[in-house]
């Protein structure tokens, strides 16, 4: 059930997979923190630049989505390049929905050179979601195709046809799961699938019943999988008592208590919403950061990247380490 | 709509009436001497039921300025649901005529019980006033009369019109949800 | 089955174009029994042609046909003097049928009259579920008997996405329906079947080559051709 070792070779001579400051701080066992940009719907770079300038020295790596909710954005590729510009670290999203395996084999490449070394391997949101309803879907390969893909590219130099490369990119592989999703009783062992097919790191789906993803985080311990995976918790601040409704009621696999629609609810609209939701949030990674195998929290601010540093200082989390 | 009214117009209108309600509801309007047009012309039928979506379509390919269905009560079918099938039909036929550009009002489905002359009689009125609103079918007739190439279009399902009961066709097979009623 | 929906009556007039003589043919086998394009449809919608040609004072000759199988030549024969007739055939068979008329009649103008939308199983009367994809590669031994290349809506093959929920797909139908998680289907049947150990092996890449990806299919019976 051990993941292979990953065989040291004069590419990772430091010991590390990748190397990138995110495996760094997850390997020293040190908490870490993750954001989310989501790129524009329009040729701006300037949307990124601002989004991660924002971030910078508040997490340690930024995700940066792929046409989230299949919606046509700049590609993750690219603002993944540009976020590393302005001195944050990226996680690239790569979904199965637009892409085939020579798309994906051919962009984790070209990813690897821009200097690119953390992923996260995604199925993707239905087309049905999006603003191209009628495109075709892909899914060529599945998530978990996709992590052993990118795996086997990493550690054996083979692409998945079996053909091989002189120089393998240089891969921290994340995965998502979502504990709250159905049948419950997989999802432990769903995780466990994504660690065989070669994960390093996971970012779970938001959580809002804590409740539950404690229960799930048991199971994960008993089959100790904590230790063979960085289990990074989801976390998303609440702009709005509307927001929390929209998620319970329209995002598919979420799982949002009422009571939390209610606290925020309780508050006045507006800022006084705001500064619950923030709250939320920072109790909420408090009280994460104590379960047992929880290695990191991963904020998505959706559109809301400004309350990121404001909650990940108020949760105590700040400086951020500095790696070498 | 009134102005659109053609006083000269006379429609003609098929009738696909069952022979257990609405054709014995014409027998009793006639028997009562109650006032209906003379533009319709009724065939009459085992169960609506019977009637398919061709069955209408042929009609008004006929020049039929109006068809409609008279069925039992719902809940009242002779044959259980014969009604509810032609309703279906019918509401399919106005789909239908509405692609085409054929206004959808030109067909339709009524129900009654065989004690309703005056319904019977209410409903022929009703209906020629929305035809002649209408105005006529802008299929043109071609030398055929419009009830002669219904008939002859549904003269697989239609009985004759000079015997009053089911049972005097002994040959004619029933509606395919011809069973025993029971209790 | 294979089943298919009429095209909009527009569609088909936009195709049928100035032609003056019109030949609907119908197929008896699976657009039949899906209530789309046998004999009984073909005479319906020859009867629409003939009233929508009438309203508009076109002098449109419109018949109606059906072969027991369009996509057989032999069958295709017995109706060859109608299709001779006409300057084009409105087929309501399932696109297999429609080619094979195309393709016997390569001068005659062959226009489709249907959409050909999958291989459905008639759940009840008058409704149809896909049920298969011709991937060329079955998996259902592996998967309790149920498809995950087309009832799941992101073809996973590694079991459900984070968007199952209470047994249903995060996708709707086009009407707002609910889809069944094709992976909560499987792992439900898995588990009354004792076979869970099944929901948790690693399935490789498919092999989309051996499905439409592998460009057009042939098949060749050797044992059955003709000696």
């Amino acid at each position: 059930m051990t993941p292979e070792k990953t065989e040291i070779t004069e590419d990772t001579v430091d010991g590390y997979k990748a190397g990138s400051n995110l495996e760094k701080i997850l390997s020293d066992g040190r908490f870490a923190v993750t954001g989310e940009c989501g790129p524009p719907k329009s040729a701006d770079g300037s949307v990124i630049d601002n989004k991660a300038k924002l971030l910078k020295g508040y997490v340690d790596a930024v995700n940066i989505t792929d046409n989230q909710t299949a919606v046509v954005r700049v590609c993750s590729l690219a603002s993944a390049v540009v976020a590393q510009q302005n001195g944050v670290e990226a996680v690239m999203q790569v979904t199965c929905r637009d892409r085939n395996r020579l798309a994906m084999q051919a962009d984790i490449l070209g990813a690897s050179t821009l200097g690119i070394k953390n992923v996260l391997c995604l199925t993707g949101d239905h087309m049905s979601f999006g603003n191209h309803r009628d495109a075709k879907g892909v899914h060529d390969l599945d998530s978990i195709n996709l992590i052993k893909m990118f795996k086997d590219m990493r550690d054996d130099k083979k692409f998945q046809c079996g053909e091989e490369m002189t120089v393998a990119p240089r891969l921290y592989i994340g995965c998502a799961e979502n504990p709250f999703g159905d049948p419950y009783e997989i999802r432990a062992l769903r995780l466990k699938k994504k660690i065989l097919a070669g994960a390093d790191f996971v970012q779970t789906q938001c959580i809002f019943n804590l409740p539950k993803f404690k229960k799930w985080m048991e199971e994960i311990r008993s089959l100790g999988l904590h230790k063979e995976i960085k289990i990074m918790a989801g976390i998303t601040p609440i702009k709005s008592a509307g927001m929390a409704n929209y998620m319970k009621k329209a995002v598919p696999g979420m799982d949002v208590p009422q009571e939390i629609v209610d606290r925020i609810a309780a508050q006045e609209k507006g800022a006084p919403q705001q500064a619950e939701g923030k709250k939320l949030a920072v109790e909420m990674i408090k009280e994460l950061a104590e379960i047992e195998g929880v290695a990191g929290v991963h904020i998505m601010a959706v559109e809301w990247e400004p309350a990121v540093p404001e909650i990940v200082e108020a949760a105590g989390l700040l400086p951020r380490p500095t790696v070498a | 709509m009134a102005d659109a009214a053609q006083p000269d117009f006379e429609p003609e209108i098929i009738v696909f009436a069952c022979h257990y309600c609405a054709y014995a509801a014409a027998d009793l309007a006639g028997v009562m001497r109650l006032d209906y047009p003379s533009s319709i012309r009724i065939i009459k039928l085992p169960c609506t039921g019977k009637l398919e979506v061709i069955h209408l379509l042929r009609a008004i390919e006929a020049g039929a300025d109006g068809v409609y269905a008279a069925g039992c009560l719902e809940g009242e079918c002779h044959y259980l649901k014969g009604n509810l099938w032609a309703r279906q039909r019918v509401n399919h036929v106005k789909k239908l005529l509405t692609e085409m550009g054929l206004e959808p009002e030109r067909v339709e489905m009524y129900n009654m019980s065989s004690a309703m002359g005056v319904r019977f009689a209410e409903v022929a009125n009703e209906f020629t006033a929305r035809i002649k609103e209408l105005g006529p079918n802008p299929v043109k007739r071609k030398g055929v009369s419009p009830y002669a190439a219904a008939r002859e279009a549904a003269s697989e399902i239609a009985l004759p019109e000079d015997t009053d009961t089911v049972a005097d066709q002994p040959n004619r097979p029933l509606a395919p949800l011809a069973t025993t009623k029971e209790g | 089955m294979i089943t298919a929906e009429r095209k909009p009556f527009d569609k088909i007039l936009g195709l049928v174009g100035e032609s003056k003589k019109v030949l609907v043919a119908g197929c008896d086998t699976c657009v039949a029994v899906c209530l789309t394009g046998g004999e009984k449809e073909a005479e319906i919608l020859a009867s629409e042609l003939r009233i929508e040609a009438g309203m508009n004072g076109r002098e449109t000759e419109v018949e109606h046909t059906s072969a027991i199988r369009q996509c057989e030549w032999e069958y295709l024969d017995l109706i060859s003097d109608k299709v001779d007739q006409a300057d084009v055939v409105v087929s309501l068979a399932c696109g297999i049928g429609i080619q094979s008329m195309a393709e016997k009649f390569a001068t005659k103008l062959v226009v489709p009259g249907v959409d050909t939308n999958m291989l459905g199983m008639p759940l009840e009367h008058a409704v149809w579920l896909e049920r298969c994809g011709a991937c060329g590669e079955c998996v259902l031994g592996e998967t309790a008997g149920v498809c995950p290349v087309v009832r799941c809506s992101k073809s996973l093959m590694n079991g459900p996405c984070g968007g199952s929920h209470e047994g249903k797909c995060e996708v709707k139908t086009p009407e707002g329906e609910e889809i069944d998680c094709a992976w909560h289907l499987i792992w439900e049947r898995l588990k009354a079947q004792g076979r869970e150990d099944l929901m948790f092996v690693d399935r490789p890449p498919k092999n989309w080559s051996k499905g439409s990806s592998g460009g057009p299919r042939k098949m060749v019976r050797v044992e059955a051709r003709p000696v």
